[in-house]
């Protein structure tokens, strides 16, 4: 597979993913196509079907690759230290980092219920700046990782249970420019 | 406008002769200054509000005032709500009837003409010890209620030789809006937007102002917001990055707050007005936060996770001398938060975990002595009052967040009523008559 192919199919994929919010009226590719004027198949259907089946391909793909950029890490109780077990996740976003110059990650920190509001705060900054460092660490400039703290303020369980609480601890990563373009890593 | 028509000072000594020094005079007003009459910790002289007719807002009003002040017992007679007709007594004041009811003290408050004339009445003497008129805005004025709270106040002040805590106000947070309400849990009032995450609400030492974060999009600034005219500000230097816990010094001309950044949280003091902000403390990825002033400006106490988990340290106004504030026993003592320095300066009101539930503690400054405030449900982030007794902090013991206040001395404890879920309280020091008032939300 040649990249600069994939990376075509990925961008087809990223503009039918782009108008895929709503069941747009499946535009079927419009009739001023003048790409391919020698070879006019009137019955789209089963051109449309390879293309499409190709597109979705694609799509899965990224999607893919945003998801693993999007995979949360978790913490221990009050710690910021980033777990053995999560360092595979970070090294995998280091890859599509490093293999995507474009995207930029805003990584956010969360804690569970417990101490202070405003100390959590601080804490999930901590957590949010050791996922930077890692990833700097690998070589990702440090201008395309932004930190960002949500405390308490937003759990994912609001339940006061010990799962609930290992949920909560954690590092959210949002990807805040180059996400519609994605190559996969070498 | 007020006049005192017996000096008080007279007055104070004469009940200073009348009742029994206390062991330890621990009497003091703002300033520091000692005031010549004992109180004693603990008693609680009978106090009736006598019935009369009129005014009947001002009577539940200033009657409230005086229980919540925790330093009387309220004897009722009557129906102190519901003045008119025979219970308004005719002549002198039957001194007998009210030893007999086991008060002390008995406070007449009468309907003056446009005036409200305010009577305080040593029962076992037998003699009037004070009075006051005052002229209250009209009841529908946004200053009424505060005008009543600062006669409450005087009213405490001739009893006991220190003034009441009524004239104050609140602010605490409550779905990401900062709110405002009377010490008595009425008139509450919105003063943030809808729609954004503030936190941490600070009162400038005049009452005039609140310092607070904006959380936006997980940074936040530090704002300033002038009561009145509900003008909003940031504070010059926390355009970026994540800002919190920000805390007035005593002069009201400087402020002091966290800043965190990839390195950790540090502590940072800024002069209102001026660009720049000098740091206090260097993380080196620990955590600095939540400081709070000594009364007299010098000292500021704060949280930090230097040695591990976090817990309370204190450090000269200008940085130096950081050393450990309330001790603990690594691995066994919970970690500790959210502190705040008495209005007298002589201890620390934070709260700590014992066995995973906070609990509110008091530390004293000299000696270090630690005194458990609370023990019912998780209780947290304690604001004082500014009579240095009462605290207000945030208790679940009835199932949600919910704002509570404790009397350190006795015990007593009431609800401050407010709805819902309610957190991160700040208690103003005493509001002068001249009122702070904010504009309807």
């Amino acid at each position: 597979m040649r990249a600069s192919s994939i990376l075509s199919v990925l961008a087809a994929a990223a503009l039918l993913a782009a108008c895929g919010k709503k069941p747009a009226p499946e535009q079927p590719a419009p009739e001023p196509t003048p790409a391919r004027q020698e070879a006019p198949p009137p019955p789209p259907p089963p051109a449309n079907d390879d293309a499409e089946r190709r597109a979705r391909d694609a799509a899965e793909k990224a999607k893919a690759l945003r998801d693993e950029l999007a995979d949360l890490i978790h913490f221990d109780f009050d710690k910021a230290d980033i777990r053995t077990s999560d360092q595979g996740i970070l090294d995998r976003k280091a890859a599509i980092l490093a293999a995507n110059s474009a995207v930029r990650l805003r990584v956010a920190g969360h804690c569970d219920e417990r101490g202070s509001d405003e100390y959590n705060l601080a804490l999930g900054n901590r957590r949010g700046a050791a996922a930077k460092r890692y990833l700097t660490g690998k070589g990702v400039d440090d201008g395309r990782i932004e930190v960002v703290s949500y405390g308490k303020e937003r759990p994912l369980d609001p339940g006061h249970s010990e799962d609930a609480w290992a949920k909560n601890r954690r590092d959210e990563f949002e990807v805040t420019a180059g996400a519609d373009k994605l190559a996969a890593p070498k | 406008m007020r006049r005192l028509v017996f000096t008080s000072i007279g007055a104070l000594a004469a009940l200073a002769l009348a009742r029994p020094a206390a062991a330890q005079d621990t009497t003091r007003v703002e300033g520091g200054v000692r005031v010549g009459i004992s109180y004693n910790l603990g008693e609680r002289p009978g106090l009736i509000v006598v019935p009369g007719s009129g005014i009947d807002s001002v009577r539940a009003i200033v009657r409230r005032d005086l229980d919540y002040s925790d330093r009387f017992s309220m004897i009722a007679v009557g129906d102190p709500g519901h003045g008119t007709g025979s219970a308004a007594p005719a002549g002198p004041l039957n001194y007998g009837l009210y030893k007999a009811l086991g008060a002390e003290f008995a406070l007449e408050l009468i309907d003056d003409g446009g005036k409200v004339t305010a009577r305080l009445h040593d029962v076992g003497r037998s003699v009037m010890a004070n009075q006051q008129s005052v002229t209250l805005p009209p009841a529908t004025d946004a200053n009424f209620r505060l005008a009543v709270h600062v006669l409450s106040d005087e009213v405490a002040r001739w009893a006991t030789g220190m003034p009441g805590i009524a004239a104050t106000r609140l602010l605490f947070v409550q779905n990401g809006r900062i709110w405002m309400v009377d010490s008595d849990g009425m008139t509450p009032r919105a003063l943030t937007p809808d729609g954004l995450t503030s936190l941490s609400p600070a009162w400038s030492p005049d009452g005039r102002r609140m310092a607070f974060t904006k959380l936006v999009q997980g940074k936040g600034g530090v704002f300033l917001y002038t009561l009145g005219s509900g003008e909003v500000t940031q504070l010059a230097g926390t355009e970026t990055g994540l800002n919190i816990t920000p805390m007035f010094a005593p002069d009201g001309a400087h402020l002091a707050y966290a800043r965190s950044d990839e390195k950790g949280t540090d502590i940072f003091v800024a002069s209102l007005g001026e660009r720049g902000s000098q740091r206090l403390t260097a993380g080196r990825f620990a955590d600095n936060l939540s400081p709070t002033y000594s009364p007299d400006g010098r000292r500021i106490a704060f949280v930090s996770t230097r040695a591990g988990p976090p817990q309370l340290y204190v450090m000269a106004a200008d940085g130096t001398d950081q050393e450990l504030f309330a001790p603990f026993d690594f691995g066994v003592t919970g970690p500790s938060y959210a502190p705040e320095w008495s209005p007298d300066g002589t201890s620390v009101v934070f709260h700590r975990e014992v066995s995973g539930t906070p609990q509110i503690f008091v530390l004293t400054v000299a000696g270090q002595k630690l005194r458990q405030i609370t023990s019912q449900g998780r209780n947290e982030d304690a604001t004082w009052a500014p009579d240095g007794r009462h605290l207000c902090f945030v208790s679940d013991r009835t199932g949600a967040r919910q704002l509570w206040i404790i009397d350190a001395e006795t015990g007593r404890n009431r609800q401050l009523v407010s709805p819902g879920w309610a957190r991160l309280p700040a208690w103003s020091r005493r509001l002068a008559g001249a009122a702070v008032v904010a504009p309807k939300p």
